[in-house]
């Protein structure tokens, strides 16, 4: 991974927002299924140009937050507003201007590299695409594999691809679910390498969930700590780990998980 | 409006692209329709030289029909599996978040459909003009309208198929293959509706293709066109597309409170 050192990133841009500074704005989200509380009335703000990890064990209601925000599952109650718009009333016009990485969602196997980016493209309505694409080969350093199919690449590879999808609308939320799982360290690194400073360079904002403590601790600036749906402590970083004495978020990922954490205090991000 | 042409064709090159990769998927469409088309259309012949011309009209009948049910069968088929390629791929969780709009997908598919058909039937339509002689043109410009009752027939029942999969995850989808077989008997595409017993009878008037077939028989056996019958096929699909848009976005609604859309699966 050590050639891929050059960085030709899109020119910092400010995103415009309707109305408040605010790009993520979830006020009392619920999300309840039958008799399984998911979401318990989480409320959070994230500021535009901030990267927010959303952390927490298996359950923790990581992945039906970011469904929510996706506007792929909708909540039993509560708001959220993305960019202004409401994703209740005016999805889409946040989607176009949002976008979402999973290693648990796949691209299309027998499509190639270049085929699955034209596809996204067009759903994203991007302008100049075939530049853009080239553009995002470069960044993410996709030429080698751009033409073989999604299915035959390697784990480090399919990551990449899936950031080029990610980023192909120039997205100004990125929400991305576990962007490191599988890969080796140094894969890793350079994915979070990447990430720090397309973040400084474009102005995006990022949520990050993440059972990685060490990438958290690294990429954002405000986290969230759920459990059983609910958010148990919030704070940045550096808060966290003063305000639980350690030195590190694993040890308090693994207090908050046992119950042998101090009680919260509510800081507002 | 062309942020919307757009995504359509994102979702069409999508197939369009996979297909271009794939001989077998492209085998496929046109293997059933030509396979149908020769034993109906051998067994028409035999009949026609063994019983003379009463047998040679009923033959031609029997090769309309299957032609004609063909483009209901892969109409139904071309949107129900292109949606499930998206799950097989396990794509849905990428495509729902993105702008596209439900309305758009469902253009896509029906897109998709059409040339699917079109890839499908031509051949078994040039196969039994080649092999039988046989001219389903001759029909004349009411084709037209068999043809496009047949295909939103078959988008009809497609959407309500769609709509048992984001219902019931892609254990449903042996549905995409067997569900209009299911109406076969009662489409009358082989026989009037007559000749089905009295109390079976209103099942298949329900039908828009009981009466695209009638009017079928009508025009290659009387030479004449049942506009009666052309409006009650219009008629019932209007009833039939409107009730199964209505089902799908409700089951689309129910998938995205369920979450369905990133977990669909078996």
């Amino acid at each position: 991974m050590g050639d891929r050192q050059s960085w030709p990133l899109a020119s910092r841009r400010i995103p415009a927002y309707a109305h408040g500074m605010e790009a993520i704005q979830v006020e009392t989200l619920t999300k309840r299924y039958a008799s399984t509380l998911a979401v318990d009335n989480i409320s959070f703000t994230a500021p535009r140009g901030a990267t927010l990890g959303l952390l927490g064990g298996n359950g923790a209601g990581k992945t039906t937050t970011i469904a929510m925000l996706l506007g792929i599952l909708i909540p039993t109650s509560g708001t959220i507003h993305i960019l202004g718009h409401d994703m209740a009333r005016d999805r889409f016009a946040a989607l176009a201007r949002m976008n979402f990485s999973s290693p648990y969602i796949a691209l299309p196997a027998r499509l190639s590299v270049a085929e699955n980016l034209r596809i996204y493209g067009h759903l994203y309505d991007v302008p100049h695409l075939e530049q853009r694409i080239g553009e995002l080969a470069a960044e993410l350093d996709l030429h080698e594999f751009l033409h073989r199919p999604a299915g035959e690449l390697s784990a480090g590879q399919k990551t990449r691809v899936a950031l080029a999808k990610a980023l192909i609308n120039r997205p100004d939320v990125l929400l991305l679910d576990e962007p490191t799982a599988s890969l080796d360290p140094d894969t890793g690194d350079w994915v979070r390498t990447w990430l720090e400073r397309y973040r400084a360079q474009s102005g995006c904002t990022i949520l990050l969930a993440s059972h990685n403590m060490a990438e958290v601790e690294r990429l954002c600036s405000h986290v969230l700590m759920l459990k059983r749906g609910r958010i148990v402590d919030r704070g940045s970083p550096q808060e966290l780990l003063a305000r639980y004495g350690r030195e590190d978020l694993e040890e308090v990922f693994l207090d908050i998980a046992r119950d042998r954490g101090r009680a919260p205090e509510e800081t507002v991000l | 409006m062309r942020a919307s042409l757009r995504r359509i064709w994102g979702m069409m090159y999508r197939h369009l692209a996979l297909y271009r990769r794939s001989w077998p998927r492209l085998l496929e469409l046109a293997y059933w329709p030509v396979l149908q088309m020769c034993i109906w259309g051998f067994t028409a012949s035999y009949m026609a030289q063994r019983m003379g011309s009463t047998m040679a009209l009923a033959g031609g009948a029997l090769l309309g029909g299957v032609l004609l049910w063909e483009v209901a069968l892969r109409s139904q088929m071309g949107v129900a599996i292109s949606f499930l390629e998206e799950i097989w791929s396990r794509n849905l969780g990428h495509v729902f978040v993105s702008p596209l709009r439900p309305w758009e997908l469902v253009a896509a598919l029906i897109g998709m459909s059409v040339i699917r058909m079109a890839t499908g039937v031509l051949p078994a339509i040039l196969l039994a003009w080649g092999l039988y002689a046989y001219n389903l043109f001759a029909l004349g410009p009411i084709l037209v309208l068999f043809f496009a009752n047949l295909m939103i027939m078959g988008w009809a029942v497609a959407l309500a198929v769609v709509s048992l999969i984001l219902r019931h995850g892609a254990g449903a989808e042996a549905l995409a293959w067997s569900v209009l077989f299911g109406l076969t008997p009662f489409s009358a595409v082989f026989y009037p509706v007559a000749v089905l017993p009295v109390y079976l009878q209103p099942i298949a008037l329900a039908l828009p293709s009981a009466h695209v077939f009638e009017g079928m028989r009508a025009a290659l056996l009387q030479g004449e066109v049942r506009w009666d019958q052309m409006a009650w096929a219009i008629g019932l699909n209007v009833v039939w597309t409107i009730g199964a848009g209505a089902v799908f976005a409700s089951q689309f609604r129910a998938a995205r409170v369920r979450g369905a859309l990133l977990t669909i699966g078996e």
